[in-house]
């Protein structure tokens, strides 16, 4: 089944094309690798299907319904729901507090305090965070600060999660942690895309990659497939 | 026609005045990033210094210039020195700086309109400066507000000479255009930037005393002056002292035309047509 | 250890409800002075109460309290003689909340500084059509209102503040409270997993507003002038920020704290030094902004904080004999 349809999704900035009709089908229960080098329209992309900002052009159909220039909150209520690039975590709020607004309002379905408090903390259990539940957030290092941003993600109920380079910063035992958890947010039956820099956790966890540059669609493919792609090469290469 | 034309030339009269109101704002939002709410305060007591020593003394207001240029000077350079940088230092982040600078910058202006108050009273102040009128052809022109046009001119054109030619004018550009390479070049950015204040304050200091040659002037009039310099920066841009100009022209006109039909909305007319600016151009109507 | 927790539980709510005990009581056996005294610091601490609940949870400076108070007041001044006082007072909450409401829809783009300086031209620009309308078109300028007993205003504001205490009181341990923090927080995000931010926004802001309004529908009875100027006074904007920044908004009374301090060096202040007063507000603003970011409440808690600590190492290197008590 076909989680998210895009077609010819544009987006131009003055006289730049930041991205240019781009086409992208994401299977159920795949994890999808979204490179490029900088600059290749990748965030924009993200910024277009989640409604951080209008479209200029194309169609963007998620579960059969037509989400194109939707509001953030609207689409992230369908079950579509994205990270930051920059942690975009709320400092000043607790890891519950912050997981727990996730679960508030990130479906339309009311619920009681108890309820949201129940789903938090196995949230929290989940990703492995109880321990720090009511430290603030902004104490918190920036493996753990991720990881919140991940927990609250989750706790809108996605279908469907956008991950901004989640692995960004992190050394390597800690990208082994994070490769970790993003499987098994797979294996939970939650469809991932994710922008990623660091090859390594690509190569291994993604079952499909596509490569952006200057805005467009290079290449798809599996990670063999595009790790031997003469035009792929050619952008890392020529950079 | 005749009446077009006169308020066109009442329009570029009154905007020389505006752009020098505007050119100190600008210069300490586009470098120090202070959006300086307390700007009309130094505007007014500008115009209060020139005022008293006219009255008293005699001389001829704007000789006054010699001595409100350094007495702004000082008091601009001391608030930054003191009170800006102190809040920069504390500080979390830039866009923290922001918000609570403004907030300072409100109170740095009940201190100095309650000084002022206390100094000047609280009555409309004025003197009369060159009140006749010059006639060309049919155009009849008031003679003070053609001398401020001029000054205002002359003005903002040594300004533009002393940030383009001299070492502190430089480096106080490049300090705007990029903080960092300013600073490993060995430019002293604290310093800098408390200057740059300083020169927005005397900036503030001429044009009050402008303003005190044909205006009536009180001690509680800076706030209206505040908003006319920000849309004067908005209209021009921010950095620029032919923005400035070009944008003091601008609201000068639209201030002539709005009064020609009704003299009691000028005022409002400028707070509308400042807040439609920022709806339309909500995130950044500081655009360079 | 948990009698001490019951007992600490109770004790707030208890101080709460003899304080209010002991306000209701007060104009039947004081000085008609302190009555007085204590409508103008009741009237500041609705107004620093409504601006944290909107402007200190989510980061929006407002600057428009000037407005939405000034609006109250005409409101009693054009229909003072019409409607009954309870019946006018309420009209005076409801064309805030509207007024309100419209300059959070129209606002909705501006961040920072933008919307402070918005707000503020808003008040302005009120007061400058209102100035000329009511002398070129209307022909008369200022109003008389019905005068109202001050006994009844400070039993309406009275009511007016624990109203608007409770409202907050709920929303702030409501998960509507938590949204409204995290827009303060990082509005984007908050946008991203659901929080519906612009009817959030702009109902607490409006509803915020309402208790403004009120405040200044019954206020109005007291004054016998009202115009222009003296009703759109953005001191009515200004007073309220600094008290409620200078009281601190990490705690529910910090504007309370703020704006009782506040009105009362005020109305000593006022009548025998008036510029005294504008330069005292002036010098507490910029320390306050300098040196007490967080307000009385801020510094209230750091101090108990770092006494806790203190006290803590102190235990340990006592041998750890009172170890349980620490945590």
């Amino acid at each position: 089944m076909q989680v998210l349809q895009v077609e010819g999704l544009t987006k131009n900035f003055g006289g730049l094309r930041a991205v240019d009709g781009v086409d992208l089908t994401v299977e159920s229960g795949e994890i999808l690798g979204l490179i490029g080098p900088n600059g290749a329209g990748k965030t924009t992309l993200f910024n277009l299907i989640s409604g951080t900002i209008k479209p200029s052009a194309g169609k963007v159909t998620f579960l059969g319904e037509n989400i194109f220039g939707l509001k953030p909150y609207t689409i992230c209520r369908k079950g579509l729901v994205r990270t930051f690039q920059s942690c975009k975590i709320f400092p000043e709020l607790t890891v519950f507090q912050n997981v727990i607004l996730g679960a508030f309002f990130g479906t339309s379905e009311k619920k009681s305090w108890e309820q949201a408090a129940l789903q938090t903390r196995e949230i929290l259990e989940f990703v492995g965070l109880a321990h720090l539940s009511d430290v603030p957030a902004a104490n918190l290092t920036l493996l753990d600060q991720k990881q919140v941003e991940v927990a609250r993600a989750l706790a809108t109920q996605p279908k469907l999660l956008m991950l901004d380079e989640m692995m960004a910063g992190l050394n390597p035992a800690e990208v082994e942690a994070a490769m970790t958890l993003v499987q098994k947010i797979r294996d939970q039956g939650i469809t991932i895309i994710m922008i990623e820099h660091v090859m390594k956790a690509i190569m291994n966890i993604c079952g499909r990659i596509v490569v952006l540059d200057h805005g467009k669609k290079v290449a798809e493919g599996s990670p063999k497939e595009i790790s031997t792609n003469k035009k792929v090469i050619e952008i890392y290469l020529g950079e | 026609m005749i009446a077009i034309i006169n308020t066109l030339i009442n329009g570029l009269l009154l905007g020389g005045i505006y752009a020098v109101t505007a050119v100190g704002l600008s210069l300490q939002y586009g470098v120090a990033r202070i959006l300086n709410i307390g700007h009309g305060e130094y505007i007014m007591v500008g115009a209060f210094i020139t005022w008293m020593l006219h009255t008293t003394t005699g001389i001829n207001p704007l000789l006054c210039l010699v001595v409100v240029g350094p007495v702004l000077f000082v008091i601009g350079y001391l608030v930054q020195r003191f009170l800006f940088k102190t809040l920069k230092d504390r500080s979390p982040s830039p866009a923290a700086f922001e918000g609570s600078s403004m907030l300072l910058a409100f109170g740095t202006l009940f201190i100095i309109q309650s000084l002022a108050i206390f100094i000047w009273g609280r009555n409309v102040e004025g003197y009369s400066y060159m009140a006749y009128s010059v006639y060309l052809g049919p155009l009849r022109f008031s003679a003070n507000r053609l001398v401020i046009l001029i000054f205002a001119i002359l003005i903002c054109i040594l300004f533009y000479l002393f940030l383009a030619h001299t070492r502190i004018g430089k480096a106080i550009r490049a300090s705007s255009q990029d903080p960092e390479a300013a600073s490993l070049m060995g430019v002293k950015i604290n310093r800098m930037l408390a200057i740059c204040f300083a020169l927005g304050a005397m900036m503030a200091g001429f044009a009050g005393m402008l303003i005190s040659l044909a205006y009536p002037i009180n001690t509680t009039m800076g706030m209206q002056y505040t908003i006319i310099a920000i849309i004067v920066v908005v209209l021009g841009g921010l950095g620029s002292i032919l923005g400035s100009l070009i944008g003091g022209f601008l609201l000068g006109i639209f201030g002539a035309i709005v009064s020609n039909f009704e003299p009691g909305l000028t005022l409002a007319a400028y707070y509308l047509l400042f807040m439609v600016l920022l709806l339309v151009k909500p995130s950044g109507i500081f655009g360079r | 250890m948990k009698a001490e927790n019951v007992s600490k539980r109770y004790l707030t709510p208890v101080i709460l409800i003899l304080l209010l005990a002991l306000l209701i009581a007060l104009p039947w056996f004081t000085r008609p002075y302190m009555v007085v005294l204590l409508k103008t610091i009741l009237m500041f601490t609705i107004l620093s109460l409504s601006w944290a609940l909107f402007s200190g949870t989510t980061g929006y400076t407002s600057l428009a309290t000037a407005a939405f108070y000034g609006v109250g007041l005409y409101t009693a001044a054009k229909l003072g003689n019409v409607l009954p006082v309870p019946l006018m007072v309420l009209c005076g909450g409801l064309f805030s909340f509207i007024l309100a409401a419209a300059i959070g829809a129209i606002t909705l783009r501006l961040k920072g500084i933008y919307f402070a300086i918005f707000t503020l031209s808003t008040v302005e620009l009120i007061k400058n059509v209102m100035h000329w309308y009511e002398i070129n078109v209307a022909g008369v300028r200022g109003h008389r209102i019905l005068h109202v007993s001050d006994a009844t205003v400070f039993y309406y504001l009275l009511g007016i503040t624990v109203l608007l205490l409770l409202v907050t009181y709920l929303i702030k341990r409501s998960k509507y409270g938590l949204a409204l923090s995290s827009i303060g927080s990082c509005e984007e995000a908050a946008a991203h997993i659901g929080v519906n931010v612009i009817t959030l926004k702009v109902f607490t802001f409006a509803l915020s507003s309402f208790f403004v309004g009120l405040a200044g529908a019954i206020m109005a009875t007291s004054i016998n002038y009202i115009d222009a100027y003296i009703a759109f006074d953005l001191n009515y904007s200004f007073f309220p920020t600094l008290m409620a920044i200078f009281g601190g908004m990490g705690n529910l009374f910090g504007p309370v704290i703020g704006a009782v301090v506040f009105s009362y060096l005020r109305e000593i202040l006022i009548t025998r030094f008036p510029y005294a007063y504008m330069f005292i507000f002036g010098l507490v603003m910029v320390l306050t902004i300098l040196y007490l970011p967080n307000g009385l409440v801020g510094l209230y808690q750091t101090i108990r904080l770092k006494l806790k600590q203190a006290n803590n190492k102190k235990e340990k290197t006592l041998g750890g004999k009172h170890a349980s008590t620490s945590s």
